[in-house]
């Protein structure tokens, strides 16, 4: 189930960094994302974590650093650019209408439309054929979004970002509140996004998740890139350790005598 | 996997009544509670007067609903976003005004006052959205200023005169008073509109059917149509034993129907309900959430200023207090009633028209028992907190149901 359409092979995100007023929240942080590869950023809260995504979502623009498509730089200053650019991020609330049902959640703001009204019958094929690739377990695609359980939305809203198909998607905590068999579901789909062929970055607070779906796994720590791992060689004890601080991976030495 | 998600085939009668009796279970009530308590208000003024359910006076419901009812759908409108619009009564007091300033008094050509008058109400109501979107002041508050302010306004306009009668042989009145749609004229448009119905419930079936989607089958459709064509031929041979379907109420009625269509086949209807279920969700997929308020705002303030029209046409004359007493309020109440949330994000056009004739049922049926107008603001204020009441308890059945 590869896509058909050539993608940008490579993002890359060089030297990025932002500051807050006196926080700094990144420091010269790197990232790569192929495509079909799922790039799992883990750290502790406050590690820069979702900082770096919204640098690339176009929430926050970054302060300086560059940003690569297949080498070549782009800018990303709003969300629209981050969206031509052909980057889709999910963020944690989802941003679903609860009192409209799948189709038109899927389909909100750009509705397609015959004649002077809407393509109900269009949208509603192409949803369920969306929702079958993405083996979905819903039961139609005429319920409300209300009656859905947490993985289900979860679905959703990730299947709402390929509508405009993009090739790298960002999930931001998809797992953090759902229950064991929905979390299943959602670590599913996103094998189901890799199989597309698509760049996905998730970040997550779960190492075992992580282990479970990822191809390498980025870790920050005080914003600052702390190791950059393949899941085939690492055990979870590494990873923590990395995340905690007790083995400290960065490049260059401590910019001050503390670890600050 | 994918035998987890296949679309069920055709959808005959028996899945057809299950899935209502589904919905209404989980607390998705929709009409019914509106439907229901019509049904309780005409037995019991039935059974107090005689004369209630006679021909004569549906006649006079309907067009006693037709202003009240057409301000109504502006506050459908509304509550879909979540907003509320306290000054419509104002600003069809400003519109019945300038009807009557500009046209008697200062002998405007009739067409150009009456687009006039609604085009005033536009721009009120594109004031009020752009108060709205660009300050966030709620609009409760922006619309009770409205309230007094235009009803400063209708004073201004009506200068010392006070009050101004319309001539009895204007078109105005005449479509106010004593326009009715002949007997045949009245069942050609009733077929006319089942077989529309009838049709588009067809043609939407096969296409459906073409795509590999879940369709009624065309028993149900035709069903449908057949009682809709049955319904619709008895209530207007009941009103054609007297006076027959009047113009005006006919006009309400079309503007129903266009809201209708207006809200659930178009992507401005959509965007409608997704800012009344979760503007963030809206903003963030695209949807410019300002546009929509302005024209909800803007729609709401034209059918308000629409029913200023309607009213004075009715009462052939504009005075200090039109649009004034209870209108605002009925007008609010009448789209609650008829079951439109007051959360926002949920209801629908024809809850004007069936809670409009709660309101003027509850109104007439007093009326003709001779009660005072005490009596019938406590028994309509009384309804109105039950179909709250109705609203918030569905709210919380929906919520337990996993519908919220």
């Amino acid at each position: 189930m590869r896509a058909e359409t050539p993608r940008p092979g490579k993002l890359s995100m060089r030297g990025i960094s932002k500051r807050f007023g006196a926080v700094r929240a990144l420091i010269d942080v790197d990232l790569d994302v192929r495509a079909g590869e799922v790039v799992a950023i883990v750290g502790d809260n406050g590690a820069g974590k979702s900082t770096l995504i919204k640098v690339l979502a176009g929430v926050h623009p970054a302060d300086s650093g560059t940003i690569l498509f297949d080498d070549a730089p782009v800018t990303i200053d709003d969300p629209t650019d981050a969206r031509d650019l052909g980057i889709a991020t999910v963020f944690q609330d989802l941003a679903l209408c609860d009192n409209l049902d799948v189709v038109s959640n899927l389909w909100l703001g750009r509705e397609l439309r015959k004649g002077g009204g809407l393509d109900e019958v269009e949208m509603e094929q192409r949803s369920w054929a969306l929702m079958r690739e993405l083996s979905a377990k819903i039961p139609s695609v005429r319920t409300p979004v209300a009656e859905l359980s947490g993985g289900q939305r979860q679905t959703v809203a990730v299947a709402r970002s390929l509508i405009g198909d993009p090739s790298i998607v960002i999930l931001d905590e998809p797992t953090a509140a759902l229950g064991i068999s929905q979390t299943a579901e959602v670590l599913n789909l996103i094998e189901r996004l890799r199989e597309r062929g698509l760049g996905v970055i998730l970040i997550s607070h779960s190492i075992a998740d992580v282990q479970a779906v990822a191809d390498r796994i980025v870790v920050l720590r005080l914003g600052r890139n702390n190791g950059d791992f393949r899941v085939a060689d690492v055990s979870s004890e590494t990873i923590i350790a990395a995340i905690t601080g007790a083995t400290d991976v960065r490049r260059r030495p401590l910019r001050t005598g503390t670890d600050r | 996997m994918t035998d987890t998600l296949r679309p069920v085939q055709h959808t005959g009668f028996r899945a057809s009544t299950g899935e209502f009796v589904s919905r209404i279970r989980s607390g998705d009530l929709g009409a019914l509670p509106v439907v229901v308590g019509l049904a309780v208000i005409w037995i019991v003024f039935q059974a107090l007067n005689p004369t209630f359910l006679s021909s004569t006076n549906l006649v006079n419901l309907t067009m006693q609903s037709a202003a009240v009812g057409t301000i109504a759908i502006g506050i459908v409108l509304v509550l879909l976003l979540g907003e509320i619009d306290l000054s419509v009564g104002s600003v069809s007091g400003v519109s019945s005004a300038i009807l009557a300033v500009g046209w008697v008094q200062a002998g405007w050509p009739l067409p150009v006052v009456l687009v006039a008058c609604v085009a005033v109400g536009a721009l009120i109501g594109v004031l009020y959205g752009a108060l709205r979107t660009t300050f966030g002041v709620p609009s409760f508050v922006i619309t009770l200023a409205g309230l007094l302010g235009f009803l400063g306004l209708q004073l201004w306009i009506l200068g010392r005169t006070g009050s101004i009668n319309l001539p009895f042989d204007s078109p105005v009145v005449q479509f106010g008073q004593q326009w009715f749609l002949p007997d045949w004229l009245s069942y050609t448009i009733v077929a006319l509109s089942c077989a529309a119905f009838a049709w588009s419930g067809l043609s939407m079936s096969r296409r459906r059917r073409d795509a590999g989607l879940p369709a009624v089958s065309y028993a149900v459709v035709a069903t449908r149509a057949g009682l809709l064509l049955v319904g619709l031929l008895l209530a207007v041979w009941y009103l054609n034993l007297s006076r027959g379907v009047g113009v005006m109420f006919l006009f309400f009625v079309a503007l129903v129907v266009a809201a209708h269509l207006a809200l659930t086949r178009t992507a401005w209807g959509r965007s409608v309900f997704a800012v009344g279920g979760n503007v963030e969700a809206a903003r963030r997929a695209g949807i410019r959430t300002g546009r929509v308020y302005v024209s909800v705002f803007a729609l709401c303030s034209a059918l308000a200023a629409t029913g200023g029209i309607l009213a004075t046409a009715r009462l052939a004359a504009a005075n200090q207090g039109s649009g004034g007493a209870d209108l605002n309020l009925n007008a609010i109440a009448a789209a609650v009633i008829g079951g439109t949330s007051l959360f926002g994000g949920r209801g629908s056009a024809f809850s004007a028209l069936l809670g409009v004739l709660v309101i003027m049922s509850i109104s007439l049926g007093f009326t003709l028992l001779n009660l005072d107008s005490s009596v019938r603001y406590m028994v309509t204020g009384a309804v109105l907190v039950l179909a709250v009441v109705i609203d918030s308890l569905s709210r919380k059945t929906r919520a337990a149901a996993g519908r919220a």
